[in-house]
């Protein structure tokens, strides 16, 4: 199968690379362009370790291939951090609350919950809950994941009243 | 100088050691996508392995045809049993001291069994020539019940075993069994169950699941000819043990292979013992000369490698008629699937089941466990726990319920009348265990408190009388659980692994200005060692943790250990990072006092520096002691500041734990809800509680899980029926419930700094707590017990069974 | 979990996407969310040599609601269907269950038109297409035909949609103000198909069921919905547990399911009586 010219923004840079069309966006990602923050963990859409962020939407890139996403605006966990280096706001708030343990999940977790804040900013408890539901952890219970992700949504809240 | 004016608390504080809840140093890396697994490992010219699986449970195997497979672009090998032959790597030894397949050698013994090995340019392609590859299977009878492999006419599963009479762990009676692994006083037992006033009987099944990691197993091996030199990256929860099996198999010399966990994605067991893709990647490296990557996809995880549990528990507790027990007796019969893959202790071909008179002060206890093929997926290894301790403490919690059933009593109070006393510790159990320390009552009246026990039971009541009067379908259930788990291996003169003792050890290197390196022979797959070992050190020590780095996994640089499962690390490892650190605290004291002209016994440790004993001016901190041993001539004190210590622990330690939960059933659908959890867990001395209650909120989940519908499940043909997520449950946030966490203290006496170990406690007492509140829910009904996972249907079962539907 | 090779076509509008469909036959599928597809393609349960992207194709988009009837472009997927205001106002039903359908990665690609197309029993939009008495809009070679929900589905991935047609658009009527609504699904977790879940309308002039998952197609009753109208609920329990056909599987045992059906069908009712202006 002759391989295809696939070009899309990833963290706000132009990237592009070769892919069979086969080749699913996950794969691209993590050998073809060398991004490995998203994670293969399920291979069945079940677990939401490969969550990047396609337009504005969360995305298992394990089920979409790598030419779909041709023309796309991607953003990874990798993206998430600030142009200065540092953690970003949900990166912090998950390490200040103890919201990983292996690690494996957390690239997937915190894409998934930046986009949950983007649509809902001042979310319960409840609604972070079924907000990532399509990620699965094993390690933590999702308890301090939850918290980290209300901690986030009320500092980012925080920074945004004071910049207005 | 700052330092001149902060007090020794304030000093202590800014060491960051035990007891405080330190934030996690990994989580730099991990949070951005930076961490580093094995499927991250990217090598020059590296080649990809997949596996052609059988989709038969047994059958035998007529012919395997690789040419068309060959034919596809990109693939470059594929291996079958007849190419590792020659090597002798057709078979490889298991931890259990029997053989299992590397490739199907003549047949296979359950789905998805390893058949053939593609070796191809990349995953694409590697797929494709798995497809490409054909293999005549002839089919054979399938058995999954270990009970019928028992059957005298039942099939031979293992033919390479014919005639075989004796086995690794003794006798074999039948060409389907294995062991029978025997502990306690049989006959005293049996007299005990002949005379008691009341004796329960129930056999208790905890069923087949899967640690589920969620990054599944994969190694790259990478041979490289010039040196001779192999290089294995993988998720291996004990790299040392991984080296050494590596090297007596392959033959390679042990100096010249060096093996490397990087970053874990969770391991629970899943990752201690050695898989088919590691062996067939080594020999496709040494073949092709280049790096083999192999990494399996979910399905191949949950079909293949290191299934948990399967255990039949037959069991008989015996009570006076005031419910004081006076004998248990426990026959298990074990399901090990195809091969027995189990990973415990050379000694214990059954784990630590013969921990299984639980919290409770039980004079004489009879325990016998055997062993059986079938036609399922080997493991049984320890899924988050102590070698079958899981098993242990779901059994006597389920015998202690159908024990409460039996005698009218109430489940709490026959708990607190059989626990082992205080001041009965140590405790010598009827089953050979030494216990190291506990509190139990204490525990179990602040469980009971905290929660609100008897309003708890009058709600129940009162919903009860509202549910027979038709005003509502649901039910409460509470469940209680206190269990006694037995981690820490082990003692060297009885736990050893394929011969290698349970030591586990630490190095520590203070660097002259100050800061520190540490290594240990344990490796985190979560559990924050990076954060924790480092607050040992700094505690011990008085350098702050900040300035420790903690080194783990690579077998070139640290030291000898067997590695992090059974909740071994913080009672073995942890044990050994406190005496190195105390080696290094002695010699730094001898630097003190030659560096403050008095003699080594007139100058004490406080915090952060030597002080001499009474001038409280007159000190070296360690900072000073430091550079002190790197630049000083001191008379007879070697330079440089360093130690090891490999430790060989005395016990295991004995962390316990009351869980307490509350559940609503709707006895129509099946349906629950977790209104409260309460879990409080003693692990003797606390050294991160912040990563403690993170432990237990995610053991809890994965108790959750298995309890109310995890599993690994097969049908009559030995079809695997639960290999994908859709089916396999785990659960999400959503479903999760919230816990309560709380503890009591009570540090192992043996243990250098009293910790006990607590990542598995969650796991070994969930279980129980969610099951016997499902039984609890239907006890005033006349259920004694139903196995679990309790997932919708089977609650349903169970109502419909008591005649609850009308 | 590899799916073998293809070739890729995203055609910008209906008419290239159907000629691409014509011309290579049997060996061209379409996707939409993809899934369905591409978890079937990486187990290789579904081989093919052309996948035809919809996404470029503007006429598939878009939510109208007009005059009593609201018309959603196949490619609307669960996740605009949900946070479309309008569509809330109008058929508060379809946002009930598109929540409770998958997960929220899943809804942001999944589509309403990919879900009723496919024909899988485990979807939850068919039966609640059939029980809003939906029309399904279909693309040809030979032009345009619509066809009702209710005599859409044939078998388990059976349709009554020819290899060579695109489903377009999905009609809907309006119920009529004041009918009560409900989506009640039981599953294991979320991400899980039902292990039954029922659809009902009722109101003026206006009484429908539907179930999920409870037979090799979605399950409309008229039985069931004529006795709910005359306010019969056991009458309509009955007439439904006469029409579906579960199937053994890890949700658990026919009886089982056949129990459950009739939990959650008259939860529904009950739900959607409460709701009734």
């Amino acid at each position: 199968m002759s391989k295809m010219h696939i070009k899309f923004t990833l963290n706000g840079q132009e990237v592009e690379g070769l892919a069979e069309p086969r080749m699913l966006l996950i794969h691209f990602l993590r050998e073809t362009l060398k991004v490995t923050g998203p994670h293969i963990g399920c291979e069945t859409s079940h677990c939401g370790a490969c969550t990047v962020d396609v337009d504005g939407k969360s995305v298992k890139s394990c089920t979409l291939f790598a030419c779909q996403a041709d023309g796309a605006e991607i953003t990874t966990v990798e993206g998430l951090v600030n142009s200065d280096g540092t953690l970003g706001v949900l990166q912090e708030m998950f390490r200040e609350h103890h919201g990983l343990q292996c690690g494996f999940c957390t690239p997937g977790m915190i894409t998934r919950a930046h986009r949950l804040l983007q649509e809902n900013p001042t979310p319960t408890e409840e609604e972070v809950r079924f907000g990532i539901s399509g990620n699965l952890c094993r390690c933590t219970g999702y308890q301090n994941i939850v918290k980290a992700i209300l901690a986030a949504a009320g500092q980012l809240n925080s920074h945004k009243e004071a910049a207005e | 100088m700052k330092d001149e004016v902060q007090s020794p608390e304030e000093r202590s504080a800014g060491l960051k050691g035990m007891g405080c809840s330190r934030k996690r140093v990994e989580d730099v890396r991990f949070t951005q996508g930076k961490g580093n697994y094995v499927d991250d490992i990217k090598l020059d010219g590296m080649l990809t392995g997949d596996f052609v699986r059988s989709p038969y449970a047994h059958a035998r195997i007529k012919s395997i045809d690789t040419e068309a497979a060959l034919a596809v672009p990109g693939v470059l090998a594929v291996l079958t049993a007849k190419d590792l032959e020659p090597l002798g790597l057709h078979w490889m030894p298991t931890l259990a001291g029997d053989k299992q397949m590397v490739l199907a050698d003549g047949k296979v013994l359950f789905q998805g069994q390893e058949v053939a090995y593609v070796v191809a340019t990349d995953r694409y392609a590697a797929a494709d020539g798995v497809a490409a590859v054909e293999v005549d299977y002839e089919d054979l009878p399938v058995v999954t019940d270990p009970f019928k492999a028992m059957d005298p006419d039942a099939p031979v599963l293992r033919e390479d075993l014919a005639g075989q009479t004796e086995g690794a762990h003794g006798p074999r009676r039948h060409h389907n069994h294995i062991f029978t692994w025997e502990q306690g006083d049989r006959a005293a037992t049996e007299a005990v169950l002949a005379e008691a006033d009341v004796v329960a009987e129930e056999m208790v099944y905890y069923h087949r699941t899967h640690p589920m990691p969620l990054e599944t197993c994969g190694c790259v091996a990478s041979m490289d000819k010039v040196t001779g030199k192999l290089t294995l990256w993988g998720t291996f929860q004990a790299p040392h043990a991984v080296r050494t099996v590596a090297s007596l198999i392959s033959g390679i010399a042990e100096h010249n292979i060096r093996v490397i966990s990087p970053d874990i994605g969770g391991g629970f067991g899943n990752k201690v013992g050695v898989y088919p893709g590691y062996v067939c990647s080594i020999v496709a490296s040494i073949v092709t000369g280049k790096p083999v990557k192999w990494v399996e996809s979910r399905m191949d995880n949950l079909m293949s490698t290191a299934f948990a549990r399967d255990y039949w528990m037959q069991g008989k507790i015996a009570a006076t008629k005031e419910g004081k027990i006076t004998g248990l007796w426990c026959h298990t019969t074990a399901d090990h699937g195809g091969f027995d893959a189990c990973a415990d202790p050379t000694k214990f071909p059954a784990g630590f089941m013969n921990i299984c008179t639980g919290s409770y002060d039980i004079p004489v206890a009879y325990l016998a466990v055997d062993g059986v093929y079938t036609n399922k997926a080997p493991g049984g290894v320890a899924y988050r726990c102590s070698f079958r301790v899981t098993e242990a403490a779901y059994f006597i919690e389920r015998m202690i319920e159908v024990l409460a059933i039996k005698l009218n009593m109430d489940a709490a109070e026959l708990r607190r009348i059989n626990f082992i006393r205080k001041d009965q510790f140590p405790y010598q159990s009827a089953l050979g265990w030494e216990y190291d320390s506990g509190d139990y009552h204490t525990a179990w009246e602040k469980a009971l408190n905290a929660v609100g026990y008897d309003a708890l039971r009058r709600e129940q009541a009162a919903r009860l009388e509202a549910f027979k009067r038709g005003e509502t379908r649901k039910l409460i259930g509470i469940g209680l659980t206190h269990f006694t788990e037995i981690v820490g291996a082990g003692p060297v003169k009885n736990c050893d692994i394929l011969g290698l003792g349970m030591f586990d050890s630490c190095e520590i290197r203070i660097h002259p200005t100050g800061s520190a390196i540490a290594r240990l022979g344990t490796i985190s797959q979560g559990q924050g060692h990076a954060t924790t070992f480092a607050q040992i050190i700094a505690s011990e020590i008085g350098i702050p943790a900040d300035d420790i780095t903690l080194e783990e996994g690579d077998t070139d640089t640290a030291p000898y250990g067997l590695g992090t499962y059974g909740s071994r690390s913080t009672p073995v490892a942890g044990a050994a990072t406190a005496m190195a650190a105390r080696k290094i605290r002695a010699k730094a004291q001898m630097i003190a006092a030659y560096l403050l002209e008095v003699h080594d016994d007139d100058v004490e440790f406080d915090v952060d520096r030597f002080v001499v004993k009474g001038a409280p001016e007159r000190f070296k901190t360690m900072k000073e002691i430091a550079f002190a041993s790197y630049n000083q001539a001191i008379p007879g004190v070697e330079p440089g500041l360093e130690a090891v210590s490999y430790y060989d622990p005395p016990n295991m330690t004995y962390p316990f734990g009351a869980y307490i939960c509350v559940m609503e059933i709707d006895v129509d659908t099946g349906e629950h809800e977790v209104r409260s959890f309460y879990a409080l867990d003693d692990c003797g001395t606390r050294i991160n509680p912040m990563i403690i209650e993170g432990q237990v909120h995610g053991g809890a989940t994965e108790g959750y899980a298995i309890a109310m519908g995890q599993e690994i499940a097969y049908d009559d043909m030995g079809n695997h029926k639960t290999a994908t997520l859709m089916d396999f449950f785990v659960p999400t946030a959503w479903e999760t419930p919230h816990y309560t966490t709380d503890f009591t203290v009570t540090p192992s006496p043996h243990h250098p700094i009293g910790a006990k170990g607590v990542g598995e406690s969650p796991n070994v007492g969930s279980v129980p707590c969610f099951s016997n509140a499902v039984h609890d829910a239907f006890r005033p009904f006349g259920l004694v017990q139903s196995h679990m996972p309790h997932d919708h249907w089977r609650i349903w079962k169970i109502a419909e069974d008591l005649g609850l539907h009308g | 979990m590899i799916p073998a090779g293809f070739e890729y076509h995203r055609p910008a509008d209906l008419a290239s996407a159907v000629g691409i469909l014509r011309a290579h036959g049997d060996e061209a599928r379409v996707v939409a969310g993809g899934h369905s597809l591409i978890p079937m393609m990486k187990l290789r349960m579904a081989e093919l040599g052309h996948l035809i992207d919809l996404q470029a194709i503007g006429e598939l988009k878009g939510i109208e609601i007009d005059e009593g009837r609201v018309t959603l472009g196949a490619m609307t997927t669960q996740h605009e269907l949900i946070a479309h205001e309008g569509l809330a106002r109008a058929i508060p039903l379809l946002r009930e269950a598109a929540l409770q359908i998958a997960d929220p990665q899943v809804r942001y690609m999944g589509t309403v038109g990919g879900n009723v197309a496919n024909g899988d029993p485990g979807n939850d939009m068919p039966g609640l297409m059939q029980c809003l008495d939906a029309r399904f809009e279909l693309y040809g070679a030979e032009g345009t035909r619509q066809v009702a929900a209710r005599e859409f589905y044939e078998a388990a991935y059976f349709t009554a949609r020819a290899d060579d047609e695109i489903l377009t658009r999905i009609l809907l009527p309006i119920p009529p103000a004041g009918t009560g609504y409900a989506y009640a699904k039981q599953k294991r977790k979320i991400g899980d198909y039902a292990t039954a879940a029922a659809a009902v309308l009722i109101g003026e002039g206006l009484s429908s069921v539907a179930m999920t998952n409870l037979s090799d197609t979605p399950v409309w009753s008229e039985e069931a919905g004529t006795a709910l109208a005359g306010g019969d609920i056991e009458g309509c329990v009955e007439a439904m547990l006469a029409a579906i056909d579960p199937q053994e599987d890890m949700r658990g045992p026919i009886a089982f399911k056949r129990h459950v059906a009739a939990v959650i069908l008259r939860r529904a009712i009950d739900s959607a009586l409460s709701r009734r202006a």
